[in-house]
């Protein structure tokens, strides 16, 4: 049984609006913008305390990450804040050529992605922003998978110098990642070690993958669950390292099967160790309206999937 | 000290051969704002070519939004001492550090941000702007854009940020030479009253009739500068002719984005005498 406890279920964006907190209060750099989501965002504690470093654009997203990049020309850190489908797919050219092309230190910080935005539907539910934003030179990935390390990965951003998308959500999850340990972008966690199968996950599907092991584990199937949080720069020897025990791969992540971790890791195994791999994501489909739950069951998107993959995985 | 009068032939002769070494590029609005870049540049702006840093505290910014005049706006930079004038002969050619469109990727003094993609520009101006006043640098931020480049959504978002935020420390100057690439902007989208439109965003706007007049665009700046610090950003609609300094050139969309044959060069050259010896 995997040795990780869920401390209290919370949302990651309230990890990320605890990070911004602590790093206004101990970086006088960072400053923030918000497109009219501030409290959805949790930017709200940031922009009450630091009145001054917070920029409430309006709803006018395009706008906020061209600004960003010219408040960077003047040595701030600027982190923007709105969800993952108005921070990467409304403003693609903007992220390109403003912030990416121009190498500006602006970090994008991306809530409410994926399908667990839930009732408000596909128009909402980007499952493209990983592809989106990893295709772009320079750009920095990540996708953190409980509160405790969204609060670190937005504290890290802040010492890292370049442009950065950060992704996180909007349903409370387990909270499963000790509150003192640091984020280090670049590098994957090992989370539990197994000898038959390697299941790369990202985000919330990182905590359905340890449920997932356990089940495995009772079935006599040893698993080693690796949380992929920075999805690029990617951790190449990680994956290797853990496919030369295994030899083969689940992946696991709340985005399309196209662009996203599955992508990512079948690359990497092809060009360096040929392996089989089964993708847990969604299948060239947009989402619909549905609680949390009732979509991740319906997409395939949580253990019972990753359990039936790992099997699927092992006939190969 | 070279006279400020001898600058704008000078730059167009630069656009010219710039533009017809590699038979691509936009000289037509190029040779249009040569005098604003000349006024901006040797006069008005308060800047420091010699030693490049981009956060640029301490003096006056330039964002060029209209990217793809980059020809005036990389001579104007050399002539001001950003990078050797030399440098100007390898604009669109393999290896260049004079992109296309400018950018910041390859290190060439004097460029803040990548622009190319239209609309883009003011956003990125109206952050360099908040970015000052946190800082509490009194200094200004400059932007050029096309009257084209207006039809853009995301410069609407800028204004009505600017505006109703008071970014008073900016001054964004409209370069309404009435043309763009497939026609006039009559033709294309009509652009109705473009002052009125700033205006009822919060803006003090400035209208030059004479865009191609040094003096009256050296005027016309000074003026917009009298008026920062008020309150309101300031914009400045100025009107100019594309392709100016060449008759056959001048005031048509045409020249907007070919480059002349070696006819046309050796014509077009005959026009602007050489004053500061060529690159």
């Amino acid at each position: 049984m995997h040795p990780y406890t869920n401390q209290g279920s919370q949302d990651t964006r309230s990890g990320f609006g605890a990070g911004l907190l602590e790093l206004g209060r101990c970086n006088p750099k960072v400053v923030a913008l918000c497109a009219d989501l501030t409290g959805s965002l949790k930017m709200d504690a940031f922009a009450k305390e630091f009145p001054e470093r917070f920029f409430q654009t309006g709803i006018a997203e395009a706008h906020m990450m061209s600004m960003a990049a010219g408040l960077t020309i003047g040595g701030w850190i600027p982190f923007t804040g709105t969800f993952a489908n108005f921070s990467t797919g409304r403003v693609y050219d903007q992220i390109r050529q403003s912030i990416a092309y121009s190498d500006k230190n602006v970090k994008i910080c991306a809530s409410h992605a994926g399908l667990t935005l839930g009732e408000d539907g596909a128009t909402h539910q980007i499952l493209e922003d990983i592809g989106l934003m990893k295709m772009l030179p320079g750009m920095t990935v990540i996708v953190t998978a409980d509160y405790n390390q969204t609060k670190a990965a937005t504290i890290a951003l802040a010492d890292h110098h370049g442009p950065v998308y950060l992704r996180f959500g909007r349903p409370k999850v387990a909270n499963f990642t000790p509150a003192d340990k640091p984020f280090v972008i670049g590098k994957a966690d090992v989370l539990l070690e197994g000898s038959d199968v390697t299941i790369a996950a990202t985000g919330h599907l990182v905590w359905e993958a340890l449920e997932a092991a356990n089940t495995l584990a009772a079935q006599g199937i040893s698993a080693e669950v690796i949380n992929f949080a920075t999805i690029k720069p990617f951790d190449t020897e990680a994956l290797l390292k853990s496919v030369h025990k295994t030899g083969r791969v689940v992946t696991a992540e709340e985005h399309q099967r196209h662009g996203g971790l599955g992508d990512l890791v079948a690359q990497t195994l092809g060009m360096h160790r040929p392996a089989p791999i089964e993708m847990v994501a969604v299948n060239d489909s947009f989402g619909e309206s549905g609680t949390p739950a009732q979509l991740m069951d319906k997409y395939g998107l949580n253990a019972a999937a990753i359990v039936e993959a790992t099997l699927r995985v092992r006939n190969r | 000290m070279v006279p400020i009068t001898e600058y704008p032939s000078q730059i167009r002769r630069d656009i010219l051969r710039m533009v017809h070494k590699p038979q691509s590029g936009h000289p037509g609005g190029s040779m249009g704002c040569t005098e604003f870049f000349t006024a901006l540049y040797f006069d008005v702006m308060r800047h420091n070519p010699a030693a490049f840093r981009m956060d640029g505290h301490g003096e006056d910014l330039f964002f060029l939004s209209n990217g793809h005049i980059s020809p005036v706006f990389y001579s104007t930079l050399a002539r001001s001492g950003y990078f050797p004038v030399a440098e100007l002969s390898t604009f669109r050619l393999i290896n260049s550090r004079l992109q296309g469109h400018p950018t910041t990727h390859d290190g060439l003094p004097g460029v803040r941000i990548a622009s190319g993609s239209l609309g883009q520009g003011l956003s990125v101006a109206v952050g360099a702007a908040q970015a000052k006043k946190l800082h509490g640098d009194p200094h200004l931020v400059f932007t050029l854009h096309g009257d084209g480049e207006l039809q853009e959504g995301q410069i609407w978002e800028a204004a009505l940020y600017a505006g109703g935020k008071k970014v008073d420390n900016l001054i964004a100057t409209v370069d309404a030479n009435g043309q763009q690439i497939d026609g006039s902007t009559d033709e294309v989208l009509p652009m109705g009253d473009l002052g009125a439109k700033f205006a009822a965003f919060g803006w003090d706007v400035l209208h030059l009739e004479q865009g191609n007049d040094l003096h009256a665009v050296q005027a016309a700046l000074r003026q917009a500068i009298t008026r920062t610090g008020k309150g309101k950003p300031v914009a400045l609609i100025m009107k100019t002719a594309m392709g100016h300094g060449v008759d056959f050139m001048a005031g048509t969309h045409k020249w907007h984005g070919i480059a002349p044959n070696d006819d046309e060069l050796a014509r077009a050259l005959a026009q602007c005498p050489e004053t500061l010896g060529d690159y």
